[in-house]
């Protein structure tokens, strides 16, 4: 069997291990047992598709061109892992949270689910990547060759170059399909694709170090002469371009971010936090031990082998020279790892982008947007997963053909990873930045890709493939200071540098600025605010509203997206977790928000997180919910809060009136009360003269001999019912005149002396048998008063006659006081020696038609009431003032001023 | 801070000692960054440093910032309670 055979056999039974153990690994995550799987070590293994065939061949070319240039692109990672607290920590934490799919939807999540965003990274991803899939399909085929070239049957493949790239290209295409989309898992992590790339991982160190090691102790004789040799070579002096060495450690540190493919190892494939914190050290290890022999063996290259021999391919040409058939082999079998792991995460992450940010959208579009009707969503995810995985890795193979393999592809390592790194300004501004904003983040995404297209890509294809060569010397439309390489006129610096310097500056000030002059949706501050604060708070994404989606509904659509088991195994899940104890099977959970919230999160590892809150919005209520709709639920809640706070006052105001109206209730039913034990009354004292009335005069009419002395008497006792029956008309009379206000009071100047004297005499007067002493003292009595003298003077007859009537003293008294009060009001009382007025009655004694000794009745009970409101009307008031013993009124009433011109006097006329 | 309860001025040696690993941890990429820059410092060509010298310098720094990193890690990783690490930096001493 010929070394080339052997070679193929070789490869294809390494190509086969790998198959099984993806295939193994596949299985055993299936069993529940990816414990062994998901470990630090693992997680850092799958990290050394960073160390793509571009390292494993090109450091140690890149080494012999340029010295120690080649370690920047491991010590821009290395600073990047060492200091996993400040950015990875959080970047892992946010992917975990939002269950992130790809750097792409990270980006779209963080500026509010925006899909244009999503679509723009998107692009840029892939043609950043699109030359560096070439170029390790090249690195595939170089090294083949050169193998065969130096086995002396070259002429066994020279013809089949491109056809060795084909056959590789599809067998990668399908590893990646098979293990790749396998199923849609929620967590996005591929056990079978992370378990083959550790394996490969350590089949590219151990190659890369056996060969070191064959160079140092083997060939070199040890350290110390290693050292000698290494000085005493071309590159055996520090020469550096100090530009070139910050701009490619910084290129290296932001590319190990940005690309795609270590986006998808370091964030969407991490299984636990912790892993970040071994890998924190063992990965920058990882690197080290990648970088440790590249020197040795390009020394060792450039003073073996022969002259004009590719610096490229030392790794692999250096043991076949040397005879070391076993090692070559193995060195093969190492770049072959390198480029097929990179191969395989690239295009699946870039497949993963394409089909949910791209494909997805547009066939929900087609599909007029009904997620429930038209099919099998899952089939069509994983269908859009691998037309997208081949269609990459055709992409890949399509430039390795056009741009003929040559040279040129060897720059495009750093070229693709100047373009990656213009998502960097955004991406850490997204976790760090809560003021960035979705407008900017196009803005500065379109100039720093459009920059670097400019100034690096499209230079970087060759003057003359797009731009033309005087495009090159003069500038776009011959403006000097457009020069691709010399922006602004400033030239002489490196062209990489010049481009990494001025894409990501105006990359960064366009997203600064023109987020400072946007304003962001609701949804983009939501999300930022989640993006941000992830430390703080295990917060999550936005929740639903709506509690209207049928679960079922629900459940269709997950079906058809996470696959039936697996959608019955989360809603049972979900039921279970909402019931807090184990459910039957079949159980559906309640649409919650939270449960919503959930769901749109095991979808979104499907399809993308803007997909999948597109697909549960349809089901929930509406076809999607936009930003717009957002406000408007929440006008709508503020609407119905103002609307129950309105509700709320009227109910109040309601409240109060029916309070109100109740009282008022109250108050008219006493009245009713009153009006009707004042009309019984009423007739009452009507009926007793009257009756007496009409039995004497009867008896006048019908006796016919009625002596004259009967009859005098009788027509007395008639006149003198009549009397006291005018009296009770005059008083009801008198008393609905003063309550109803229509008064004329008759006002004059005078003393109260004047007052008491007419109505002493006035109460005496008609009663011979007064045995009444009236006590007084006239110096008290000097007011002046401007009030109307007969209304008084009615009021005071009144409480003599009553003390009169009612003092039950043996020798009855009345004592009258007269005072000034300070506030110009004159005070009267009347107290007489009696027993007073029992504590009961005392409320009563002003209520019409109330007599606290009826047996003693001499009126109808109308006398103080009257007194009452003629008190009022005249400004004043009567009172009982209580006291154990004797009845004592007061009077209180203004005294007149000082000077009392009659004009304005006149108005206390009321009427 | 004002408030709810007596800010704390100064927390438990543990807590503290956490606190000053987790400075450490960002300060390690700050430091690695800086001795990664001072081959710029280094004169070039024949009279300038040796390349073995080069050599020796960056993967001694580059095996440095490994053990330290390993070191660091190990401490941060002595908790799991990582959840609780810095107070928000609203209620960080001197933001207010």
């Amino acid at each position: 069997m010929s070394t080339l055979n052997l070679l193929i056999l070789v490869c294809m039974l390494y190509g086969l291990f790998l198959f099984l153990v993806a295939f193994v690994a596949e299985r055993s995550a299936r069993r529940g047992r990816a414990r062994w799987l998901r470990s630090p070590i693992v997680y850092t293994l799958s990290l050394s598709i960073y160390c793509t065939a571009w390292t494993f061949y090109g450091a140690v070319g890149y080494a012999a061109r340029s010295g120690m240039e080649y370690v920047t692109i491991y010590l821009g990672p290395t600073i990047v892992m060492v200091g996993w607290w400040w950015v990875l920590r959080k970047l892992v934490r946010v992917g975990r949270s939002q269950r992130v799919t790809s750097i792409a939807d990270l980006i779209s999540s963080r500026f509010g689910k925006s899909n244009l965003l999503a679509v723009g990274v998107t692009i840029l991803a892939v043609v950043a990547a699109t030359p560096y899939i070439a170029l390790q399909l090249q690195s595939v085929t170089l090294s083949f060759a050169s193998f065969a070239d130096a086995v002396g049957q070259a002429d066994q493949v020279s013809d089949e170059r491109s056809t060795t790239a084909f056959w590789v290209a599809m067998g990668l295409a399908l590893f990646t399909v098979l293990f790749g989309t396998r199923n849609l898992d929620a967590n996005e992590r591929h056990h079978g694709v992370v378990m083959a790339i550790a394996v490969e991982a350590v089949v590219k160190l151990t190659a890369l170090m056996a060969v070191g090691i064959f160079v140092v102790w083997g060939l070199s004789g040890g350290v110390a002469e290693t050292f000698a040799r290494i000085d005493a070579s071309p590159i055996g002096h520090w020469q550096m371009d100090g530009g070139r060495w910050a701009a490619l450690t910084f290129l290296a540190g932001a590319a190990f971010i940005c690309l795609p493919r270590m986006f998808q190892v370091l964030v969407v494939e991490n299984a636990d936090e912790a892993h970040l914190r071994t890998a924190s050290w063992a990965f920058p290890g990882y690197l080290l031990l990648m970088s440790l022999f590249v020197v040795p063996i390009a020394v060792m290259g450039l003073e073996r082998l022969p002259a004009g021999s590719n610096p490229d391919l030392f790794v692999l040409t250096l043991p076949l020279a040397e005879g070391q058939t076993a090692l070559a082999i193995f060195s093969f079998l190492g770049g072959f790892s390198s480029a097929t792991s990179m191969v395989v995460v690239a295009s699946l992450a870039l497949a993963t982008m394409v089909s949910n940010h791209m494909v997805m959208p547009l066939w929900l579009l087609w599909s007029g947007g009904r997620a429930s009707v038209s099919g099998d969503v899952r089939h069509v995810v994983l269908l859009a997963r691998r037309l997208s995985i081949a269609g990459i890795v055709a992409l890949g193979y399509i430039y390795y053909r056009i741009s003929g393999g040559g040279e040129a592809l060897a720059a495009i390592g750093l070229v693709s990873f100047a373009g990656v790194a213009q998502v960097l300004p955004v991406m850490i501004a997204g976790i760090y930045w809560r003021g960035a904003t979705r407008i900017g983040a196009l803005a500065g995404l379109t100039v720093g890709f459009g920059l670097w297209g400019y100034t690096l890509f499209l230079p970087s294809l060759g003057a003359g493939v797009i731009l033309s060569q005087s495009i090159l010397d003069n500038g776009f439309l011959g403006l000097v200071w457009l020069r691709p390489q010399a922006l602004f006129g400033i030239e002489g610096i490196d062209p990489l540098v010049h481009a990494v310097f001025w894409s990501l500056l105006l990359n960064a000030l366009t997203f600064f600025a023109v987020s400072l002059a946007s304003f962001p949706s609701p949804l983009e501050r939501l999300q930022g605010a989640q993006f941000v604060n992830v430390l703080q708070q295990a917060g999550s994404a936005r929740s639903w509203s709506a509690g209207a989606a049928q679960a079922e509904d629900l459940m269709i659509m997950a079906q058809r997206i996470l696959g039936a088991q697996e959608a019955q195994a989360f809603f049972e899940q979900e039921a279970a977790r909402q019931a807090g104890r184990a459910v039957r099977a079949g159980a559906l959970p309640e649409p919650g928000p939270d449960f919503l919230q959930r769901l749109e999160r095991e979808l979104s590892g499907s399809v993308g997180a803007a997909t999948a809150h597109a697909m549960v919005a349809q089901i929930v209520g509406g076809a999607s919910v936009s930003v717009h709709e957002l406000l408007a639920v929440a006008d709508e809640t503020a609407q119905m809060i103002e609307y129950s706070d309105r509700l709320q006052a009227q109910s109040r105001e309601l409240a109060a009136t029916a309070a109100k109206l109740r009282e008022a209730n109250d108050k008219l039913t006493q009245l009713s009360v009153q009006k009707d034990a004042f009309l019984s009354q009423i007739s009452h004292e009507l009926r007793t003269p009257m009756t007496s009335i009409r039995a004497f005069s009867e008896i006048l009419r019908d006796t016919r001999d009625v002596s004259p002395e009967e009859q005098k008497k009788y027509s007395s006792i008639i006149h003198d019912e009549s009397v006291r029956l005018t009296r009770l008309l005059d008083d009801l009379l008198d008393l609905s005149v003063l309550e109803n206000g229509q008064v004329n009071l008759n006002i004059r100047r005078g003393t109260l002396r004047e007052a008491l004297d007419k109505a002493v005499s006035a109460a005496v007067a008609g009663d011979e048998s007064a045995k009444l002493q009236v006590n007084r003292v006239p110096e008290e009595e000097a007011q002046t008063l401007e009030t109307d003298f007969d209304r008084l003077g009615q009021v005071f007859i009144n409480l003599i006659a009553n003390a009169r009537k009612y003092c039950d003293a043996e020798v009855p008294e009345l004592t009258i006081h007269a005072a000034a009060m300070s506030d110009g009001r004159v005070q009267v009382d009347f107290i007489d020696n009696g027993s007073g007025i029992p504590e009961e009655s005392r409320d009563l004694i002003f209520e019409k038609f109330s007599r606290v000794a009826p047996q003693r009745a001499g009126g109808a009970g109308l006398g103080l009431s009257i007194c009452r409101q003629i008190m009022e009307r005249l400004g004043g008031s009567v009172d009982y003032v209580p006291s154990p013993r004797n009845a004592h009124f007061r009077v209180t009433l203004p005294m007149a001023e000082s000077e009392g011109p009659a004009a304005h006097r006149k108005s206390l006329v009321t009427n | 801070m004002t408030g709810q309860r007596p800010r704390q001025l100064f927390v438990e040696r543990q807590t503290y000692r956490r606190r000053r690993i987790q400075d450490a941890a960002r300060f390690l990429p700050v430091l690695g960054i800086v001795l990664v820059m001072v081959p710029l410092l280094w004169s070039e060509g024949a009279q300038g440093v040796s390349m073995s010298g080069a050599i020796r310098y960056l993967f001694t720094l580059w095996a440095a910032l490994v053990g330290a990193a390993m070191v660091l890690s190990h401490y941060l990783g002595e908790d799991k309670a990582g959840e609780a690490e810095d107070p928000p930096p609203a209620t960080e001493p001197g933001d207010r």
